[in-house]
């Protein structure tokens, strides 16, 4: 054991007092402290894979191209926003933050232009895609830099859907042959699964294409005019109604984003709109998820879009965009990794371990050979390209992302269906919309 | 000798230090003992209670400050349906639970009181709920109620009382009344131990002398233990009022405010207006608009207990 002695602490003192002073007059820092750290948070996937795949390999290969340690943190993606507020008000926390949905818009404030990195993205990697635009630019400059959309698709059974006349992989195109096909599956034990609560992914992807596929829409292009409480709105949750009685788990109106895939997984649902999730979950344990005839629950799995309404057919897929903070003081470091982690060869890792579960911010990504691996998965591959956003008619502006964070149009539905009149309903949300529209 | 004699004298008669003597008046020594706690207490309540007051009247958002609005947040607050439900819900919750977490407390206390052969287990069995951490226990509850494999539904269907699913967190009313039971379930045991600790306090004397008068078990309970009681009693209820009233773990790890909004209390809409939002001066008023009440409740408890001391 070492002997403190007056003269070892006066030994220790001067040689601190040199170092310090070493320091001051070089203007350079120690060795040890040159290295910077970039804090990166983001939501814990739902294909875990490429979270090892982060950590294990690219932050490795990052610190060795950029002389940058990466520090990332996943998160349950429900909590991140009470991170990014509480990180903001106090001024430190994360230097990059990956946000989903428009959220991006609520800090707009709050974050470095990233204009130059995102342009030179889409222009490299064949222009991005509406979505990516919508939620990462706040109409003057980019806010942030789109990462990814994880494509939405209706996730079904296909034996149990050949039982009810739609053999040959077929699925019904129409809400009205959705309801009558989801009534004889659920007389069968065998509901349609879709949650109607407070979450971030599937209830705002379900509930919005279904608003505008009736012709309803939030607001006028203005970005103003609230327009919701339109017939087509209430023709829409009346149908709704209907159709979760009729076809609908009830249990929905109290899931989160999880509880359709174990649904799905556990076969007590035979469609849900998911992201691929509950397939790729299914690939990776063939022998945990068997179908009641004993075979592999992969192999029972396809893929469809949401159906047509009298409005058309449309869909909502969950973009997930990077925010560089204003608080951060590692800006420029951050920045070049943000640059360096889109370039092609890393962010190709990256997007063969998500499986097509994402598909990329650009239109480049969709001629990658990894849309060759899979059939099943061929759904997704230019699904972001039909996808409108939260706040249509108008932008989806920090507006948009409180009426989406307040999950209006969801309730709106999830009202109408626990026995609100319709009308009523309707109503209830344009007066919400409206105090937000102001 | 001498000299040193006269020296001792005057190290003797030589008036203290000032700051000694300053901490033998007792009123300094007093002030300079309760400064922890004012700085702690300044620190961890004042200020943020003070913060939160100031926010409240601004139209701060998050990553900016605001202009001064005055009370137009409370305005629209009070002008907010969900606003509404929520106060209705959070006067709910609290009455029942604590009617009940009183009740089955007591209950629990009474036999608790009594001599048992593994009396001492029991007693720390009875605090679990209250120890474990409550998001990890509204977690296990949150199973126990999932709409699709809720262990409760799955024992019910198999002792034949149902036939279908209940749907415990997708409807209003039953998702209401999960989370009140898990707030008793967490809850009783607090009542239960501090009001035992009460009953320890009461002479068994009284209630022997009552029983060899003749007293029944229920008039012995009603005119002795219960007014001796009430003291402890109160500031059980009045700490557990604060508590419910305030709370957020439960509802937001169960129904996160859900279905549509019907389960919310003040705690977790402020928490979806200003952290889900980002309309921090909003979710502050709605917070803050839980203070009067509290506030009332606890002059009226204080006062009560008050007098019953004095009695």
């Amino acid at each position: 054991m070492t002997k403190v002695t007056r003269r070892n602490v006066l030994k220790g003192g001067t040689a601190l007092v040199g170092g310090m002073a070493g320091i001051l007059a070089t203007g350079r820092p120690p060795a040890f402290a040159q290295g910077t750290t970039v804090h990166w948070l983001r939501w814990t996937d739902f294909v875990p894979a490429s979270d090892q795949l982060l950590r294990n390999e690219i932050a490795k290969e990052g610190e060795k191209a950029l002389g940058i340690k990466l520090n990332i943190e996943t998160i349950n993606a429900n909590d991140i926003q009470a991170r990014v507020t509480s990180a903001i008000q106090s001024g430190s926390g994360p230097d990059v933050v990956c946000v989903l949905n428009n959220w991006g818009q609520l800090y707009g404030e709050s974050v470095i232009d990233v204009s130059d990195i995102a342009e030179e993205l889409g222009k490299g990697q064949g222009g991005f895609y509406e979505t990516s635009r919508a939620v990462a630019n706040d109409g003057k400059k980019w806010i942030a830099v789109p990462w990814c959309i994880v494509g939405l698709q209706i996730a079904y059974r296909k034996s149990w859907f050949a039982e009810i006349g739609y053999t040959d992989g077929k699925f019904p195109q129409t809400w009205e042959e959705y309801r009558e096909a989801g009534k004889k599956l659920k007389a069968k034990g065998r509901p349609i699964g879709q949650t109607l609560g407070h979450t971030f992914g599937d209830a705002p992807a379900f509930t919005y294409p279904y608003l505008w596929s009736w012709g309803g829409k939030e607001v006028e292009a203005d970005g103003k005019t609230v327009v919701l409480n339109s017939p087509a709105t209430v023709e829409s949750v009346k149908f709704m109604v209907a159709f979760w009685k009729d076809a609908h788990d009830e249990g929905g109106l109290a899931w989160d984003d999880s509880n359709n895939n174990r649904a799905f997984l556990s076969g007590t649902c035979s469609a849900t709109l998911n992201g691929a999730s509950i397939y790729i979950e299914a690939l990776r344990k063939p022998d945990t998820y068997k179908t009641e005839a004993g075979g592999q629950l992969k192999d029972d799995i396809l893929h469809a879009a949401l159906p047509k309404g009298p409005g058309g057919q449309f869909s909502y897929h969950v973009p997930f965009s990077n925010l560089l903070m204003g608080y951060s003081k590692n800006q420029d470091a951050a920045k070049k990794f943000l640059g360096w982690i889109h370039s092609k060869d890393v962010y190709d890792k990256w997007f063969v371990s998500q499986k097509g579960f994402s598909v990329g911010p650009t239109t480049d990504w969709e001629k990658h050979k990894l849309w060759g691996d899979d059939p099943i998965m061929l759904p997704y591959k230019q699904a972001a390209r039909t996808g409108r956003f939260a706040g249509y008619q108008g932008p989806s502006t920090r507006k948009a992302a409180e009426v989406v964070t307040k999950y209006i149009i969801i309730d709106m539905y999830a009202k109408a269906v626990q026995g609100m009149p319709a009308e009523d309903a309707v109503k209830w949300a344009e007066t919400e919309l409206k105090k937000v529209y102001v | 000798m001498a000299i040193s004699a006269v020296s001792a004298t005057t190290l003797r008669e030589a008036p203290p230090p000032r700051r000694q003597r300053l901490l033998e008046d007792e009123r300094w020594l007093a002030f300079v003992l309760l400064v922890p706690t004012i700085v702690l207490l300044g620190m961890f309540i004042a200020y943020p209670f003070i913060r939160g007051i100031l926010l409240s009247v601004t139209s701060s958002r998050v990553g900016m400050p605001g202009d001064f609005v005055g009370l137009a947040n409370f305005y629209k607050i009070f002008n907010d349906g969900i606003f509404r439900t929520s106060v209705y819900n959070t006067f709910v919750y609290t009455g029942v639970t604590t009617v009940f977490k009183l009740a089955l407390g007591l209950w629990l206390a009474m036999l608790l009181n009594r001599n048992f052969r593994g009396k001492a287990f029991t007693r720390a069995f009875i605090l679990l709920p209250f120890i474990i951490p409550t998001v990890l226990s509204t977690f296990a509850w949150k199973w126990m109620f999932d709409p699709t494999f809720s262990v409760l539904n799955w024992l019910l269907y198999h002792f034949g009382l149902i036939t279908g699913r209940i749907n415990w967190l997708g409807d209003p009313d039953l998702a209401m009344i999960s989370i009140i039971v898990v707030n008793i379930w967490r809850g009783v045991p607090f009542f239960a131990i501090s009001l035992l600790a009460g009953l320890q306090t009461i002479s068994p004397e009284l209630n022997e002398a009552a029983a060899i008068d003749g007293a029944k078990p229920w008039q012995r309970f009603w005119h002795i233990t219960w007014p001796l009681l009430l003291p402890v009693t109160m500031v059980v209820v009045l700490f557990s009022v604060i508590q419910t009233f305030a709370d957020f773990q439960i509802v937001y790890v169960m129904t996160g405010g859900g279905p549509a909004n019907a389960t919310h209390l003040f705690a977790t809409y402020a928490y979806q207006i200003a952290i889900g939002t980002g309309l921090l001066s909003e979710g502050a008023a709605i917070a803050l608009a839980m203070f009067p009440v509290l506030f009332l409740v606890v002059i009226i408890q204080l006062l009560y207990i008050r007098r019953v001391e004095v009695r």
